[in-house]
């Protein structure tokens, strides 16, 4: 790990003016879950450490009249036991509760699990961001296991983030402040896919704290199912996240986001759809999940991705909507 | 190899991040264990609000109940503090990435993996390891479960597993066996002592019951 | 002494402190944080090593620049293990190692070396054995009868391809050790599995007499057959302390080097094609298969597994190996060095076998113990019973694919045989005249028990409790014990140790006679007494026996167990085991779950029930993390290790294992056999009896071991081709 200067502002304002133009300056500091272990990887050098823990305002959850504000230090433990999460936003408190290790839900916190590098294998020795060699990928050639079987490169990776789906589907915002200012985004907008090494899966800026996100109040039956192989801390091999408004006794509206498969959070905009006026029972659950997996290119290692995808959406609705498989 | 890793890793910090104090505190002598291998404090710039660091800071850790003076860089974990400067070595330093549960600590209370924690960014917590739950000579009810049950073979995992038992209990006094399996997933063993953890965790909630709850 | 003392082990019912679990005695200081492992050694004036690898599998060294890394303060040593013009066969390879006054400074003054390397062309994987052209070497053919006409002429005629990968050691605490290289004498603080031949071997590399080179180790966090000798990092650390002014220096690898290079369980891939009758009958057994543990290729598992004894084996078969030599790290011994890949590989055959024929392949198995060695068939007939019975099978197992549902139920089988023996072993045994009792003996205790084991033989042969034993174990001062591998440690250790007590004892009873007015050989030694035998109340206490030794002041005497002429009236060799997994795979997903693992394992005489347990269990849990997660991705393209962490190097959790039943095969013709180790028999046979649950509970064959999502899915799915 490269020495750094570490700062430890009280306040956003401080906080802000510690951050630089450009990557590689500074880092921000939450959790630190998977920043210490990029630093020690030497794949971030920052030359200064914001911790923003100390900053009263980023904790908390707080309902408005809009929704709920969730402050990004609030950490994953806290938004899986949180009463109204629970009660509201069970696809967020499924995502956040779905973390096998206490030690994380203890440490890691809801802004970093949105802004969290990819935990592709290929980045994390060094490879880069989109893995390529050569002009070629690494990744379509190579160990592609656990990687993306939607959005068709150049980045092959797959967000790791476990919110982002559900933040998606319940059509949550994030907002981002820098010295100059704050600006409020779509959570899907948050998350990008790369189309070179210079830039990054997220929308932040260099300069930008993500400082809350804002989850719209909307009567939605919500759900997040991972097909996880381990019990014990592990990754996600896919999920999905789904959020339904009813109209009377079938589907008004339905969002469904696949987690783990695309270098992003990926709505499957066609199937959630597909599901309106429909009611959900097992059978139009299973058709929605084939819906959702229109279109996968799986690489050469991971049809079966496109299968645990398929699952994880019936799974996540007959969850939403409570129906015995 | 052609990395992609962040291109100025072995340039040092310049212009406003200077490296003072960084070295020029080390050397001689090589400092004793026990205060620190990075001895030389007025050397050393102090922690401020704003900024410490890179070079070695003089930091104060809330250890076991007892405030502990060091100086360290920023850089370094609490696990390599507490490890390679303090001489408290039960926690282990195995993956090293946050994974394996082997460096668990609470924090406040929370178990949290002392390799992904600065030692400088834990200031201000109470922090427990296994060195400060049992007077000295006596074990722990959560020990002394796991010693009940076997659990453990070469022991290199236990101390990290009874941390986060700990934790665990004074979360979930009353657990079943599939919350302990949920409530010890942040854990790894090597040798394939799970089915004495189990056990041990099952019984250390039953102990620590008896005893009015005391759980350290 | 006139005649050979009855070393014999007193009959079961006799038994006082044998048979009984005490706890383990190091279970306080490991279960409270106190117990000292190398890796946790802060000697004075301590110094931190890191070591610079290289990124690639196959390489030169051009250039290795140090003189950057030299000049940063604190750094007290550089030295280069790789100089310009080493070639290099794998990554992770060691080139250079710094010392500094912290770990950070020696981390920083590592990334400061600039190597420059000239990249080769490598070759990593081994899975299609078309993919390894020239690297692919023909290893041996064996022929015997005529397959050919045997296959024509069988009723039932199966094939298949079977695929079991390298996995890592992954010892919790890595590979490395903690030197101080003073003068002439070197101080070592190794994580090793041999304390006793460290200091030879260390010396030897060295160029330092063995006498001057000290060995103590208290615990080890790990080892599995991966840590026998010092290797190159033990002399890279004393060389970097002697560099630094004989400043004690600790060099531990971190987590990556340690998954690339410090062990790793060779893989093996197979076709194999079974022949025989309707009955299930086995008549031929055809193979072609290939593996590799590194850059040496990879050795020929035993196949077929323990159905082939010399004298009646399977009538035809033809065995084609080929070895393949690869840009990994090296193989190092694993728990069963060559049979877990035999068993998995024979097991899943005769499974396939069985289903082809419609057959359960309980019966199936039984049946063709015929060509299992002549001393071990009624054995696994009773194993296989038993298994069977605590499985349920009768009641659980259907014809395969038979399980309905989106999860389905599966049961598979394992068997397994091991050796063991005793290693050579001396220990002994000194009797204080204050009645204190000494026991020294150069071994390590692996986390198997070996402190508990050898302080319970003292004790029960001594007639005192384990609490009067004082023991010390773990240094090259004391008796030399051989290295812990093999399943050989509690052989020597326990023979050792009771021949050495029971020669001290008849000393005693020598000093001690005539103030019970008896002669030494009718006196006995129970309950903290000396007495005659028969006449209890003619007795000195321990303690007054003590005081009757002479003016030596202590008696001392030795027990050896010499490996190749082992004491058998106390140890024996050669166990067998029966294993049955029942699994749930939910065909949605691809995951697998244990239900419930039983393991009925032959043991021989048991010292501590408590312990031989645990290493059953930890065996079959080590077992279930390499049947159901664990596998080593390398990178065709870059050569590199892609999963050399504990992320994706995936190790099963608390929760990953189901329920687990061990029945622990302690009928009396078994305990007369005497002591036998534990430590890989039961670890053989889990890959074997998981993958067969699977097949059993889809209906089709997943070829490659670990049964993961991906392996499942693609088998349902039929991407196997």
């Amino acid at each position: 790990m490269q020495a750094f200067e570490y700062s430890n502002p009280a306040s956003l304002k401080e906080a802000t003016a510690l951050l630089a133009a450009s990557w590689g300056e500074a880092d921000v500091l939450a959790g630190g879950t998977d920043l210490i272990s990029l630093m020690k990887d030497s794949l971030h050098t920052p030359k200064r450490v914001v911790n923003i823990k100390s900053i009263h305002e980023l904790g908390g959850i707080v309902r408005t009249a809009a929704g709920l504000r969730i402050g990004a230090t609030v950490t994953m433990d806290e938004l899986a036991r949180n009463a109204e999460v629970r009660a509201g936003y069970p696809a967020l408190a499924d995502a956040a509760a779905g973390i096998p290790s206490p030690q994380i839900r203890h440490m890691g916190t809801v802004g970093g699990d949105l802004c969290q590098r990819p935990r592709c294998w290929y980045y994390r020795q060094g490879f880069g961001l989109l893995a390529m060699k050569e002009g070629k990928s690494l990744v379509t050639g190579g160990e592609n296991q656990y990687h993306a079987i939607f959005g068709g490169g150049p980045a092959y990776f797959v967000s790791a983030s476990s919110l982002g789906p559900a933040l998606i589907a319940l059509e949550a915002k994030v907002r981002l402040l820098s010295a100059k200012g704050a600006r409020v985004i779509p959570a899907i907008e948050f998350f990008v896919t790369p189309q070179d090494e210079s830039t990054r899966e997220i929308a932040l800026r260099p300069d930008e704290i993500l400082t809350e996100i804002l989850v719209l109040a909307a009567a939605t039956h919500s759900a997040t199912y991972e097909v996880r192989q381990k019990e014990a801390l592990d990754w996600p091999l896919a999920a999905a996240s789904v959020a339904i408004k009813m109209k009377g006794p079938v589907v008004g509206s339905a969002r469904i986001v696949l987690g783990h498969v695309a270098p992003t959070p990926w709505e499957a905009t066609a199937a959630g759809e597909w599901l309106a006026g429909k009611n959900i029972t097992v059978e139009t659950a299973e058709a929605a999940g084939k819906a959702a997996v229109e279109g996968a290119q799986p690489l050469s290692h991971n049809t079966y991705k496109v299968t645990l995808a398929k699952t994880a959406v019936k799974r996540a609705l007959l969850a939403a909507a409570k129906v015995r498989a | 190899m052609r990395s992609k890793k962040d291109p100025d890793r072995s340039r040092q910090a310049k212009g406003n991040f200077s490296r003072r104090g960084f070295i020029r505190g080390v050397g001689i002598g090589g400092g004793a264990l026990g205060t620190g291998l990075l001895e030389n404090a007025a050397e050393a710039a102090p922690a401020t609000a704003a900024s410490a660091g890179p070079g070695p800071v003089p930091i104060t850790l809330n250890i076991n109940g007892k405030p502990v003076n060091l100086t360290v860089e920023p850089r370094v974990t609490l696990l390599d503090a507490l490890r390679n400067r303090l001489d408290l070595t039960g926690a282990k330093r195995v993956c090293d990435r946050g994974t394996c549960g082997a460096c668990t600590v609470l924090m406040n209370g929370k178990s949290v993996y002392s390799c992904s924690v600065l030692a400088i960014d834990a200031q201000g917590k109470a922090i427990e390891t296994i060195e400060g739950i049992a007077e000295p000579g006596k074990l722990h009810p959560v020990s002394a479960a796991f010693w009940n049950h076997d659990a453990q073979q070469c022991g290199y995992c236990t101390p990290g597993f009874v941390m986060a038992a700990k934790g665990f209990l004074a979360e979930h006094p009353n657990p079943n066996l599939e919350d302990v399996e949920h409530g010890l997933g942040g854990n790894l063993c090597r040798c394939g002592t799970y089915m004495g953890v189990r056990q041990a965790v099952l019984e250390a909630a039953r102990t620590l019951k008896t005893q009015g709850g005391k759980n350290g | 002494m006139a005649n050979t003392p009855d070393y014999s082990w007193p009959p079961m019912e006799a038994r006082k402190v044998i048979g009984q679990s005490p706890k383990r005695l190091d279970g306080p200081a490991k279960a409270s944080g106190r117990a000292r492992y190398s890796s946790d050694l802060n000697p004075k004036d301590l110094l931190f090593g890191v070591y610079l690898t290289c990124p690639h599998a196959h390489a030169r060294v051009t250039s290795v620049d140090t003189s950057a890394a030299e000049k940063i303060q604190g750094v007290t040593a550089v030295h280069v293990v790789s100089p310009a013009g080493t070639e290099i066969q794998w990554q992770g390879t060691e080139v250079a190692a710094v010392a500094a006054v912290t770990e950070e400074i020696a981390r920083d003054a590592v990334g400061a070396i600039k190597v420059v390397y000239e990249v080769l062309p490598h070759l990593v994987k081994e899975e299609d054995v078309a993919q390894a052209g020239a690297r692919a070497k023909a290893a041996g053919e064996i022929l015997k009868g005529d397959p050919a006409a045997a296959f024509q002429q069988a009723a039932v005629v199966s094939e298949g391809h079977y695929g079991i990968p390298v996995i890592t050691h992954c010892c919790l605490e890595p590979h490395g050790q903690t030197i101080q290289w003073q003068g002439d004498s070197v101080w070592a603080w190794p994580s090793t599995q041999d304390v006793t031949h460290y200091a030879g071997q260390l010396g030897q590399n060295l160029k330092v007499p063995a006498a001057n080179v000290k060995v103590k180790m208290d615990y080890i966090g790990g080892g599995f057959g991966s840590k026998f000798s010092p290797d190159s990092w033990g002399e890279v650390c004393a060389r970097l302390s002697q560099k630094s002014g004989g400043r004690p220096v600790r060099l531990f690898l971190d987590r990556a080097t340690e998954q690339r290079i410090a062990g790793n369980r060779p893989s093996a891939y197979a076709d194999i094609k079974i022949g025989g009758g309707k009955d299930g009958t086995i008549t031929a057994w055809e193979s072609h298969s290939w593996a590799t543990g590194g850059f040496t290729g990879g050795g020929s598992p035993p196949l077929p597994y323990i159905l082939d004894d010399s004298n009646h084996p399977i009538p035809n078969k033809r065995l084609v190996h080929t070895a393949i030599s690869t840009n990994t790290g090296p193989f190092r011994a694993w728990r069963a060095p060559n049979n877990q890949q035999a068993a998995y590989l024979t097991c899943s055959a005769v499974e396939d076998f069985a289903a082809k024929a419609g057959l359960d392949p309980l019966g199936v198995f039984k049946l063709n113990l015929q060509y299992a060695p002549k001393v071990r068939q009624d054995l696994y007939g009773y194993q296989f019973d038993k298994a069977a019975e605590l499985s349920e099978w009768k009641k659980l197992w259907k014809l395969r694919g038979q399980s309905a549902g989106p999860v389905k139920r599966g049961l598979g089988l394992g068997f397994s045989a091991w050796g063991g023996g005793g290693h050579t072993s001396q220990c002994n045994v000194t009797l204080h005249a204050d009645g204190s009792v000494q026991v020294d003996i150069g071994t390590q205790d692996l986390g198997t028990g070996t402190r508990t084991i050898i302080t319970q033989v003292a004790a029960e042969t001594l007639g005192l409790p384990m609490a009067a034993i004082k023991l010390t174990i773990g240094s090259n001062d004391l008796p030399p014990d051989n290295a812990s591998g093999g399943s050989t440690t509690v052989g020597g250790v326990s023979a050792s140790t009771r021949k050495a007590a029971v020669n001290a004892l008849a000393k005693l009873f020598d000093a001690a006679a005539p103030a019970l007015g008896a002669t030494a050989d009718q006196l006995e030694a129970a309950n903290g007494q000396i007495r005659v035998k028969g006449s209890p109340s003619k007795s000195l206490t321990w303690t007054a026996a003590c005081k009757k030794i002479g003016a030596a002041g202590k008696i001392a005497e030795t027990g050896i167990n010499d490996q190749r002429n082992p004491s058998r009236e106390l140890i024996s060799s050669g166990t067998g085991g029966v294993q049955v997994a029942d699994v749930s795979v939910d065909i949605e997903t691809g995951i697998v779950k244990i239900n419930r693992y039983v393991a009925v394992q032959d043991c021989g005489l048991i010292i501590n029930p408590r312990l031989a347990e645990s290493q059953v269990y930890g065996a079959v849990i080590m077992g279930i993390s390499t049947a159901l997660f664990e596998r080593r991705f390398m990178d065709a393209a870059t050569g590199a290790m892609l999963n050399a962490d504990m992320e994706f190097y995936k190790l099963a959790g608390i929760g990953d294992i189901g329920e687990i039943k061990v029945y622990m095969d302690i009928r009396p013709e078994n305990d007369k056999r005497g002591v036998i180790g534990l430590g890989e028999p039961p670890a053989i046979a889990i890959c074997a009896a998981v993958g067969n649950a699977v097949a059993n509970a889809i209906g089709v064959r997943v070829p490659h071991i670990p049964m993961t999502p991906d392996h499942v899915l693609d088998a349902l799915e039929g991407r196997n081709a």
